[in-house]
């Protein structure tokens, strides 16, 4: 419940216990010394204050072990400090293989989320307790940043370049969404709830969703785009095949090798000329300004989609939802199911 | 006898002389004045007018904040005031404020000279300040600017529809007026020390401006390019950090930090130097540590310039870069941890005098001490992610610039005030406006500690119900310091007719600007000084005093 007079947000985050540990250790480390330093002032202003017969103080030359001793003994706790931060940060930042894939978009001033099965909520998110969840978020126009104090993660989010963060609630609830970054007016209204709940509501919630799986929505403006006219999926086509391109490795016509993740596809799209993969002509046109931040994380669920599926990476719960949905008469393309021959032959 | 011979320094009243008050009277006189003192009242009062023109935004930001509704001002008047309230205090007060007022005045008479090494120059940075000023105001009374004070882009070039291109050009101008006043005090400091004043002699406070102004003359550059590749976008639409056009966004976050962490240093290491003098003259001993304290203030210097990302921890840095900020923001607290157990220490067996400079230091010691071990909690990655923007990033930064150097700045005006004015302020109105100062910082910043932990961002119009006790103690604290501030400007103005008569040397202390009388002649001295005494050489400086008893 929340208090008048609250000293932490809730604990509701598998790494939330760490950042609080690391946190209330460095309250009661830093405190202490600051203590010290304030009875040490207070102390010698009473102890050595000015009287007749001190009128000038006693010289003393300064040890130089003392200044050494407090030169290297806070360079110590400091590097230690550093330390402890960064082993929290990994935990932070690495998100686990098996994570949901959400997807964000910030704009002036709200969030919309979109999830695999196609479900889009704007300023709130629904998520399954103890699931990794990973976001892949990007901006319509300025910076923002995504915000979970009770998850104790947040990440900017860029105009025109995907960032993600992940997280894994313990608790379910209700909790607060702050945009952190000032984006303009409404900054202060950039706000929601994200809703944790236990996996059984969760696949009931999902079941509501109307407009198909994100990948067959993405399918469709691959289509709608006419990608499929040179990316036929032959080998021999104008094009290169896009199955199985996520998260491999590309070789350039430069030479240059790069990982085909989020910010690559997404350039691939917006600005083709920049990197073209090698055995093709820089024959592509720009979609720049005609395919939507949305559509462009559509079209990303739809490419990652066509991965040979891997046990570990279903964006579903481990209980086979697939049928769940199914059965619940949502649409049956889910991507972790729908083979990528499948799928890329669908008319 | 030592005592005697501190009464008779202290109160021997020097004859009426002519000074550089009263060599002329006329408004050109002050106008296009190459006098360094001149000048230096000239920053004196226009910095602490923008100080009172930051304020007000601050208290309208903090009525605002009584209610988690938005309901006293709107959104966007809302976002313009901590713009402004920003932008004034950092570009108008913060940054030129103790170089500019008290540098200005003490570090050449410090330095046994006559003048900076270029009195046009120096005359030349004050109307630069003054025309960025003008910007400023002309901003304010057209409407206003949204940004922040951090500009970032894309909201800034394609996004507000404020006065972006003003401000920003107000802010262009006045760097180089601390470019001149960092060029003049570097000049001035290697060139026109007086005979025996050797770089180990130097009081503490020219260390500290000098290392000042190193930094002010290599970041300032980087600020003017981004702002102007910022104005270019902005006008021209050419795509240097908009994406849509081609540009990085993060490139401009970047570029901003390279200036404005340094910047944070002009900021503070000009209050080290201000406190580094009144701990030596308020105990009456050398500081401790001397050349502990002086080479920490070169290292930060240096280090400054090596921790600008770990204002990007969550912009999207690799994890390995954001390894290496981290890491190096934890050396850069290194030597200010050094300072403060120097000053310390200098209490130690010393002559503590608890008049106002005094109970500044103290406060001074106390917040900064906060301010920077909070700037460990920032600097370790896994708590950053949590703190970013918010309230408790608010508050570390305002325990070491109102904490820091507004204590610092007070300290050195009332430490200085003798000697610029001639006259002594009211002692126990200044105790009681410092303690005003110290209780009303407290409460209304230590609360932002916890309500930035709990979840408040910063920048924030509207807020969530259960922040609401923490923000009204904060408000509570703001109106305490806002009687704390006010009161200085009452009986400083009052002593100027009525305070008694400063000798002068009123506080028995050691440096060259208590060996010349209060005010100074225009000339600074009545002969040329020659130092023949350490730095805070208590016996032999008053001894010097005795033999060459000047009249
Ligand atoms: C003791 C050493 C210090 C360390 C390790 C440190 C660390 C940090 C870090 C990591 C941040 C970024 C926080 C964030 O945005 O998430 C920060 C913010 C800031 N610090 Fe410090 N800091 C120190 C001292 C100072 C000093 C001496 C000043 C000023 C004189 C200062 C002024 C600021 C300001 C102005 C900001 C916030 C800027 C903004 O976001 O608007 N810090 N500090
Ligand atoms: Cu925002
Ligand atoms: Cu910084």
């Amino acid at each position: 419940m929340k208090s008048d007079f609250p000293l932490f947000p809730e604990q509701a985050s598998t790494v939330a216990g760490s950042v609080d540990t690391l946190y209330i250790t460095l309250v009661v480390v830093t405190g202490a010394v600051s203590l010290l330093i304030w009875i040490a002032v207070f102390y010698f202003a009473i102890k050595y204050r000015r009287r007749p017969d001190n009128e000038l103080a006693q010289e003393i030359e300064p040890p130089m072990a003392l200044e050494l001793a407090w030169t290297i003994i806070p360079g110590i706790i400091f590097i230690g400090i550093f330390v402890w931060g960064a082993w929290v940060f990994f935990r932070i930042q690495r998100p686990p293989d098996n994570a949901l894939e959400v997807y964000a978009t910030g704009r002036q001033w709200m969030w919309k989320f979109q999830h695999a099965t196609g479900q889009r909520e704007i300023n709130t998110l629904h998520v399954p307790v103890n699931r990794p969840v990973k976001i892949t978020m990007a901006s319509e126009d300025v910076v923002h940043s995504l915000w979970f104090p009770s998850f104790r993660v947040k990440r900017d989010v860029l105009p025109s370049r995907y960032a993600t963060m992940w997280f894994q609630a313990t608790k379910t609830g209700q909790f607060h969404i702050f945009c952190a970054e000032y984006c303009g007016t409404e900054h202060s209204k950039m706000i929601g709830s994200v809703i944790v709940m236990d996996p059984r509501e969760y696949q009931q919630w999902l079941a509501g969703g109307p407009e198909g799986s994100l990948a067959s929505q993405g399918e469709r403006v691959f289509q709608k785009f006419a990608c499929n006219t040179c990316h036929t999926g032959d080998a021999t086509a104008r094009g290169p095949v896009l199955a199985g391109l996520y998260g491999k490795q590309v070789m350039l016509t430069s030479g240059n090798v790069v990982v085909a993740d989020e910010n690559y596809i997404r350039e691939s799209i917006l600005n083709p000329q920049a990197k073209i993969a090698s055995g093709f002509q820089a024959i592509m046109p720009t979609f720049q300004g005609q395919v939507s931040e949305e559509d462009l994380l559509k079209l990303l669920a739809y490419l990652k989609s066509l991965t040979p599926p891997q046990p570990q990476s279903r964006p579903l719960a481990p209980e086979s939802p697939a049928s769940l949905i199914q059965s619940r008469g949502a649409r049956a393309t889910s991507p972790a199911t729908a083979s990528p021959v499948n799928q890329g032959n669908q008319p | 006898m030592t005592s005697q011979t501190l009464h008779d320094v202290r109160f021997s009243e020097p004859p009426r002389t002519r000074n550089y008050l009263n060599v002329d009277y006329g408004v050109f006189s002050w106008l296009l004045t190459r006098d360094h003192k001149r000048i230096g009242i000239l920053y004196l009062i226009s910095v602490t007018t923008m100080f009172f023109v930051g304020g007000f935004f601050a208290f309208m930001m903090r009525l605002e904040l009584l209610t988690p509704e938005g309901d006293l001002l709107t959104s966007d008047t809302y976002n313009k005031f901590f713009t402004l309230h920003g932008i004034v205090m950092i570009f108008f007060f913060l940054i030129p404020a103790i170089p500019g007022a008290l540098g200005n005045f003490i570090l050449p008479i410090m330095l046994g000279a006559k003048d900076l090494a270029f009195p046009r120059i120096n005359l030349l940075s004050w109307y630069l300040y003054t025309i960025g000023a003008i910007f400023g105001v002309y901003v304010i009374v057209t409407g206003g600017v949204d940004t922040g004070w951090t500009f970032y882009t894309p909201f800034s070039t394609q996004y507000s529809n404020t006065k972006v291109f003003a401000t920003t050009l107000g802010a262009f101008i006045t760097g180089f007026s601390s470019i001149l006043t960092g060029l003049n005090f570097i000049v001035t400091t290697h060139r026109m020390r007086a005979p025996g004043l050797t770089w180990f002699r130097l009081p503490l406070f020219v260390w500290s401006m000098y290392a000042t102004s190193v930094i002010i003359m290599l970041a300032t550059p980087v600020l003017a390019i981004t702002l102007v590749l910022l104005m270019v976008e902005r006008t021209l639409g050419v795509g240097i950090f908009d994406p849509t056009i081609g540009g990085d966004p993060v490139l401009y976050q970047h570029l901003f930090w390279f200036y404005s962490h340094p910047a944070v240093y002009i900021m503070i290491l000009p209050a080290m130097a201000v406190i580094s003098e009144c701990v030596a003259a308020f105990t009456r001993k050398r500081v401790f540590g001397y050349t502990f304290v002086a080479y920490s203030s070169l290292a930060i210097a240096f280090l400054s310039f090596l921790v600008w990302a770990h204002h990007l921890f969550v912009a999207g840095i690799s994890l390995y870069s954001a390894m290496i900020f981290s890491f190096a923001s934890m050396l850069v607290a290194v030597p200010s941890a050094i300072k403060i157990f120097n000053w310390t220490a200098t209490m130690y067996h010393a002559s503590v005098s608890w008049q106002t400079p005094m109970l500044y230091v103290m406060g001074f010691i106390g917040l900064f001490t906060i301010g920077g071990v909070t700037g460990l909690f920032l600097g370790a990655l896994g708590i950053d992610v949590h703190v970013h923007d918010t309230y408790f990033v608010v508050s570390h930064f305002h325990y070491i610039m109102v904490g820091g150097t507004v204590m610092a700045y007070l300290a050195g005006i009332h430490y200085w005030w003798p000697k610029i004015t001639g006259r002594m302020y009211p002692e126990w109105w200044a105790r009681l406006s410092a303690l005003l100062v110290f209780v009303g910082f407290n409460l209304t910043f230590f609360p932002q500690f916890i309500v930035g932990y709990v979840g408040m961002p910063r920048r924030y119009h509207a807020y969530a119900p259960e922040f609401q006790v923490l923000n009204v103690l904060s408000t509570a604290g703001a109106t305490v310091l806002a009687v704390g501030y006010l009161l200085p400007m009452i009986y400083l103005i009052w002593s100027l007719f009525y305070g008694r008569k400063a000798g002068s040397n009123p506080w028995g202390a050691v440096g060259l600007e208590w060996a010349t009388t209060s005010p100074p002649p225009l000339e600074n001295f009545h002969e040329t000084p020659v130092v023949t005494w350490e730095a805070y050489d208590y016996p032999a400086f008053l001894k010097a005093m005795r033999e060459t008893q000047h009249v």
